[in-house]
């Protein structure tokens, strides 16, 4: 059954049969969320700046479709010819046949969460597109056939001699190499190859502004702007909710977004996409996939404000003990949690409970989303649409009648105590969970409610 | 001043000492303290995995047992937690939205109500405080590390009171230990793992004994660490501030 299960408690299970591994993995994250600490502990007004842009957020969603319009329009005004996508499958078709009708079938891409989201690559690829990722961790993850396990990270789970392995495979360099300079070397050159080659880009957008119709993309490598710059053809996809209304407001989100993810200032390159230079194609495809009926849930609605920082994933401690693939979502970690099940119910049923509700994730958030309550109400709308194990209801049930009632209680706990004091058998075996990997607890000769009733009476006696 | 001592159900059943240390405790700092006999459980292990629609049966009898008292006191700051955000009734609305704000965290109670500032307390072990995140991030009995914001812990202060006492400081100051309800055996692997870790820091500091205000966090320290058979110990905050030695 291992590894079959698409639930996160069974992969996080295989995750956590290799130790070492898993303590790697918590440390690598950690030290990204201690850099995160000291670039934003080392700012006054840094909690002013997460209410603002929150604010922002709330008053964007607030008026989306006022704002969209405003950014259609300004947009076109610039040159740009505007798309809309209802779900993931119009996406990929629009972008599909922008390809077609230039007869390219090699693309470049720039690292986009929502294509992730769309699953554009292996769409490409069944009509014999290829596509090359050209940020440098989501090409390894795409050369080792997998999905990216962190948004701002993607490949964070891979270690350098595995990075060396998948090389060797796929670009050439010699078995056994690790050094980072020479295998980062090496990509340089493969994706230059593929920048100097490729006709189309596709790039993902971190933020748009509705006053001036221009894009902003964020990434550290300069991938974007290489990509977009010599192709005849600039395509970007981003979802509806990555709106801002004006330019002034992006002061805010640039010096939030990259603190927040990997504890830098700022990104290396804040790209401005604004019209499409003499001869080149620009394209924007407007993608719902499910946002406006999250917005249309008011407990969920928050979750909308997200800019894709990864703050919540690296301080998450059960992310970072389960690995990013354990929540089989492109979006993985405590955002991901909130946002799958919004797509599919069933499918990501589990997701919300992929957590101990220790709210860090919330705290962390610079647009304040509260994840962890969104994860609580998820756990109530999942339950009550009978998404939940039919075993796990029952003994729901059976706590609650016992729990209400002070006389099944008492029994209960009396019956619990002597179960565990006289055949701790009966609970200390391979069937009890808790003590696969902790004892129980010791049970006392009394109760609190035992002990106090005795002690009343011997006062009163 | 009269307080109603509300016993969460694990500690009635498996901890009644730390329910002991804090009657003792608030009755040596001039409280009366009435234990309404009858109460159970907040209703939180239903709520947190998804059940809130069947924790009506233990809202009601929880208030049946403690409206009208204006100070509620426990030991257990996930507990007051779950009460302070989601006791609710339709048969007693009134009485349900009345409660809410009268219930604090012992710790909470003692550095806010009784505005504590020193205690005959004497605990002369070297002793590593587990910050609870329901107590930390939700009551906000201390400031957390993801804030810019002043530090400030109302566990902490009161533990400074107490003589020979040697805090620890540790690596991570506000890691969850993994218990979560239902998820320490839902989700079993990563809750031994971080169980396994956060008691790691504490040993790493050489702490005698894990401290804290959430007597299910220590629980599952605890298992962890008789697990791994090492001396150290669990003992929640109340017993340190109550104890003599």
């Amino acid at each position: 059954m291992r590894g079959t299960s698409k639930r996160h408690a069974d992969l996080a299970d295989v995750f956590n049969a290799d130790e070492a591994r898993v303590d790697w993995h918590d440390e690598t994250l950690w030290f990204v969320r201690t850099k995160r600490d000291r670039a934003t502990h080392g700012l006054e007004e840094w909690e002013s700046l997460r209410e603002v842009a929150s604010e922002v957020k709330h008053h964007t969603l607030a008026n989306l479709s006022t704002y969209l319009e405003e950014f259609e329009q300004q947009a076109i005004a610039n040159g740009v010819q505007v798309h809309w996508a209802t779900d993931a499958a119009e996406h990929n078709e629009i972008v599909c046949h922008l390809l077609q009708k230039h007869g390219i079938d090699r693309m470049v891409k720039s690292k986009s969460m929502l294509t992730e989201e769309c699953h554009l690559n292996d769409y490409l690829a069944d009509r014999g597109i290829e596509v090359i990722d050209s940020d440098l961790g989501e090409r390894i993850v795409q050369l080792a056939k997998e999905m990216p396990s962190h948004i701002v990270l993607p490949c964070i789970h891979k270690k350098k001699e595995e990075i060396g392995d998948l090389f060797h495979e796929h670009l050439g360099t010699e078995a056994g190499e690790s050094d980072p300079q020479i295998l980062t070397e090496t990509a340089r050159q493969h994706l230059r190859d593929t920048f100097l080659t490729r006709r189309a880009a596709l790039t993902g957008v971190n933020f748009a502004v509705a006053e001036t119709g221009e894009m902003v993309v964020c990434t550290n490598e300069g991938n974007a702007d290489m990509g977009a710059h010599l192709s005849s053809i600039h395509i970007a996809s981003m979802g509806i909710e990555k709106l801002i209304p004006k330019r002034a407001h992006l002061g805010v989100f640039l010096r939030l977004l990259t603190r927040s993810a990997t504890g830098q200032p700022i990104t290396t390159y804040s790209s401005h996409f604004k019209r499409p230079r003499e001869g080149q194609e620009m394209h924007i495809v407007l993608v719902d996939n499910g946002r406006s009926r999250q917005l249309a849930r008011e407990d969920f609605r928050n979750s909308l404000k997200c800019i894709r920082c990864g703050a919540c994933m690296n301080t998450c401690p059960v992310y970072r003990r389960s690995g990013g693939h354990s929540y089989h979502y492109a979006i993985s970690g405590p955002i991901g949690s909130i946002l799958a099940p919004n797509l599919d119910m069933k499918d990501f049923a589990d997701l919300p409970f992929a957590s101990t509700l220790c709210g860090s994730c919330s705290n962390v958030c610079p647009v304040k989303i509260d994840i962890h309550n969104q994860l609580y109400k998820w756990r109530q709308e999942l339950v009550k649409a009978g998404y939940t194990d039919k075993k796990k209801t029952a003994a729901m049930k059976l706590m609650a009648a016992t729990l209400s009632s002070p006389a099944k209680f008492k029994l209960a706990g009396k019956l619990g105590r002597l179960t565990l004091r006289y055949i701790p058998f009966a609970v200390n075996n391979g069937l009890n969970p808790w003590y696969k990997g902790r004892e129980m607890p010791s049970p006392p000769k009394q109760s609190f409610g035992e002990w106090y009733a005795s002690r009343k009476k011997e006062g009163e006696g | 001043m009269e307080v109603a001592l509300f016993v969460p159900c694990y500690v009635d059943q498996f901890y009644p000492q730390v329910a002991q240390a804090s009657l003792e405790l608030l009755e040596r700092l001039g409280v009366r303290v009435v234990y309404p006999e009858g109460q159970t459980c907040c209703g939180q292990p239903m709520a947190n995995s998804g059940y809130e629609h069947l924790t009506g049966g233990c809202n009601e009898n929880f208030i049946r047992h403690f409206d009208g008292y204006e100070y509620i006191v426990s030991p257990s700051g996930s507990c007051v937690l779950h009460l302070k955000e989601h006791l609710s009734s339709d048969k007693n609305k009134q009485q349900a939205v009345a409660i809410r704000p009268r219930i604090y965290e012992l710790t909470e109670f003692l550095t806010d109500v009784l505005q504590v500032e020193e205690l005959e307390a004497r605990f002369p072990y070297k002793v590593g405080m587990h910050q609870s995140c329901h107590g930390q991030r939700g009551l906000k009995l201390s400031q957390m590390s993801e804030l810019t914001a002043p530090m400030f812990s109302k566990p902490g202060k009161l533990l400074h009171m107490v003589k020979d006492i040697e805090l620890v400081t540790l690596d991570r100051g506000d890691e969850c230990c993994g218990f979560g309800g239902t998820f320490c055996v839902a989700e079993e692997a990563v809750s031994v793992k971080m169980g396994k870790d956060r008691v790691a820091d504490h040993l790493r500091h050489d702490a005698e004994y894990i401290t804290g205000a959430d007597m299910s966090c220590l629980m599952h320290m605890e298992g962890v660490l008789k697990r791994a058979k090492s001396k150290t110990k669990v003992i929640h905050i109340a017993e340190i501030l109550n104890s003599s030695i």
